[in-house]
């Protein structure tokens, strides 16, 4: 099949392992986030896809090729590193064309190639200058466009947009986005921030403590998280433990509400995001509870109330205009609606 | 940090004791030198304060201008040879784990440490026909009779990069450890293999480094004058041995002084040559 698959991959340093077995498939042309604290493994990952460490165990095929053992100069793929690792000793065309003069392409080849990708990256005209003079935003350019400059198979990013200020990051992001559409070519980008991720991905695995957590679209991530990790990790939620009592039906401390999908008993924990949360002026509604307003923040675009629901900590968030008089120590109810509650794994 | 320039006396009192020592075990001593370089000799006697050219214009002859150029060309044969063996060594050496470094280093200030006398001697003992290496070669058939390989030019150019290449290593290493490890890694990535990398990318990126330790190591050698002399025959004597033999044997120390300023200022000139390259090469 075409496209990336690692089967059973593994990594240990010494008797520390950083990856345990795990597999994945990346569809040919799909853009891929690794998402994770730092430490969960995913630059570890990058790392073996790329040639730069070889697995402990597991194999590594691209359209159906085994590349475990394909040292890295040979598997031509684009990589960008988080240091961005230009070469201080060369101009900007210089460092473009590096992968072209190492396989030996003419310099007139070289000058049109540089040309292109200059253009592709919107930077043109800039061949001659030093590296040391550009600016962050104009050198993550330039790095992605010497990866490119192979038109590689496979399009790696380590964190690329950590050095960015917040401004040009997000715009970095929709550029790169748009760019990997443009091309169609199969990327894989690490990084810890949960919006970079959800801004470019077709496919988040999120990854903690050496294992994927979830391989899902951003949205099927966001929306039904597997375990507590992923909720957490992906934007905000509110993170509930209950009792089922009956089926279908959570106990939590503030009273009973129905959850589709519960195990048969036992102690369970839901997510429900904060924009799903409903205030309502009077109980007696479907999955309804009691709740205590202790602090209210307007944040312009939107307000955030936080609500004690008997000992539980409530996150709730609505637009401006929604938002009754209220002050905190108010007694409200909260609707958790059944639909939007999301039952982790534990 | 305050960055303003001094502007009172006072505001340079920081400096004062290193201006202090540069003046007394350097500026003395050498205007010393300079002064006596231009000193009458006294035949069969010591020297007499004078003003003459004459020690300066012995320099004229063919003698002494071959001396100057053998000196020179031998400490910058050693020097290249002491930094291209260095280099590669320095490079596998930063990328090895720390504690496996620490031994290596330990070793490496070890062999600097050793004086010369014994460095010549050992070498001379290694080089020769009785006990030398040329024995081992017998033994496995390479050779038919072992030969001497020492005094002669190879006995003299081996002794002295043994001596410099630690000092060349340890030069060398803070740069190479300061090194992006990632460069190389890129370069891997962009399709060059490790050899490729390390001449595409390590070297180039290093080329100051590595003229500055060159020029580090070719003053260190001009100033040798045992090794030339334990390992070498006359023909291989530097201006160094010959400023020796001036000072301590011909007792012509107008003429030892002379020689010496003469081989101060030639070095100082290639040092400031090679800076000023260098800035030029980091500019563009």
């Amino acid at each position: 099949m075409s496209g990336l698959v690692l089967d059973g991959i593994a990594k240990s340093f010494g008797t520390v392992v950083a990856l345990h077995e795990l597999s994945l498939t990346i569809p040919q042309g799909k853009f891929v986030c690794l998402l994770g604290p730092s430490g969960c493994g995913k630059t570890t990952l990058l790392r073996l896809v790329a040639g730069l460490d070889l697995p402990s165990a597991g194999r590594i095929r691209l359209d159906g090729a085994d590349i475990t053992d394909l040292p890295a100069h040979r598997r031509d793929f684009g990589m960008v590193f988080q240091s961005l690792a230009l070469f201080p000793h060369l101009s900007v065309g210089e460092n473009i064309a590096y992968p072209l003069r190492i396989r030996g392409a003419s310099k007139a080849d070289q000058a049109a190639e540089v040309t292109r990708l200059l253009d592709l990256v919107r930077l043109p005209g800039i061949a001659d200058r030093p590296v040391s003079r550009l600016s962050g935003g104009q050198r993550q350019r330039v790095a992605i466009a010497r990866a490119l400059a192979l038109k590689p198979k496979l399009f790696l990013l380590d964190e690329p947009l950590s050095a960015l200020d917040a401004k040009l990051r997000e715009a970095m992001q929709i550029e790169l986005k748009l760019l990997q559409e443009r091309l169609g070519i199969t990327t894989i980008v690490v990084t810890h921030d949960q919006r970079e991720a959800m801004t470019m991905a077709d496919l988040v695995v999120v990854m903690s403590a050496g294992r994927i957590q979830q391989a899902a679209p951003p949205v099927e991530v966001y929306c039904h998280p597997v375990n507590a990790f992923v909720a957490d990790f992906i934007g905000t939620t509110n993170l509930l433990q209950g009792q089922v009592v009956a089926p279908g039906r959570l106990g939590l401390p503030a009273g009973e509400i129905s959850v589709p999908g519960l195990p048969a008993g036992g102690a369970t924990a839901i997510s429900v995001r904060p924009e799903n949360l409903r205030l309502h002026a009077e109980g007696g509604g479907e999955n309804r509870v009691a709740a205590c307003v202790t602090f209210i923040r307007d944040l312009g675009a939107t307000v955030e109330m936080r609500l004690d629901a008997a000992g539980q900590e409530l996150i709730l968030v609505m637009p401006p205009a929604d938002l009754p008089e209220l002050r905190p120590g108010a007694g409200v109810f909260v609707e958790l609606p059944a639909a939007a509650c999301v039952v982790l794994s534990p | 940090m305050i960055r303003t320039a001094p502007r009172r006396l006072v505001d340079y009192a920081p400096i004062a004791w290193p201006a202090l020592m540069l003046v007394l075990f350097f500026v003395l001593p050498f205007g010393l030198m300079l002064a006596v370089s231009f000193f009458r000799r006294v035949p069969g006697g010591f020297y007499q304060p004078d003003f003459v050219l004459a020690n300066y214009a012995r320099f004229l002859t063919a003698f002494f201008g071959n001396v100057l150029g053998f000196s020179l060309g031998l400490a910058l044969l050693v020097a290249v040879i002491a930094v291209a063996l260095a280099f590669p060594f320095t490079y596998l050496l930063s990328r090895m784990r720390r504690r496996q470094q620490v031994p290596w280093l330990v070793f490496l200030l070890a062999v600097l440490s050793l004086s010369e006398v014994i460095i010549g001697f050992s070498w001379s003992t290694l080089l020769s026909r009785t006990a030398g290496v040329t024995n081992l070669l017998v033994l496995i058939g390479l050779m038919d009779q072992p030969v001497s390989l020492s005094p002669g030019f190879g006995a003299v150019l081996t002794g002295m990069t043994y001596q410099a290449f630690p000092y060349a290593v340890l030069v060398l290493y803070p740069s190479l450890s300061r090194l992006d490890p990632t460069l190389t890694e890129a370069a891997r990535t962009l399709g060059a293999s490790p050899l490729r990398s390390f001449f595409t990318v390590v070297v180039p990126a290093l080329r100051n480094a590595i003229l500055a330790t060159v020029i580090m190591v070719f003053v260190f050698a001009l100033g040798s004058y045992l090794l030339p002399q334990l390992l070498g025959r006359p023909q291989q004597w530097t201006l160094s041995v010959l400023i020796t033999d001036q000072a301590i044997y011909q007792s012509n120390m107008p003429f030892a002084a002379a020689m010496a300023v003469f081989l101060v200022l030639v070095s100082l000139a290639l040092v400031v040559l090679s800076t000023l390259l260098g800035q030029k090469e980091g500019r563009t």
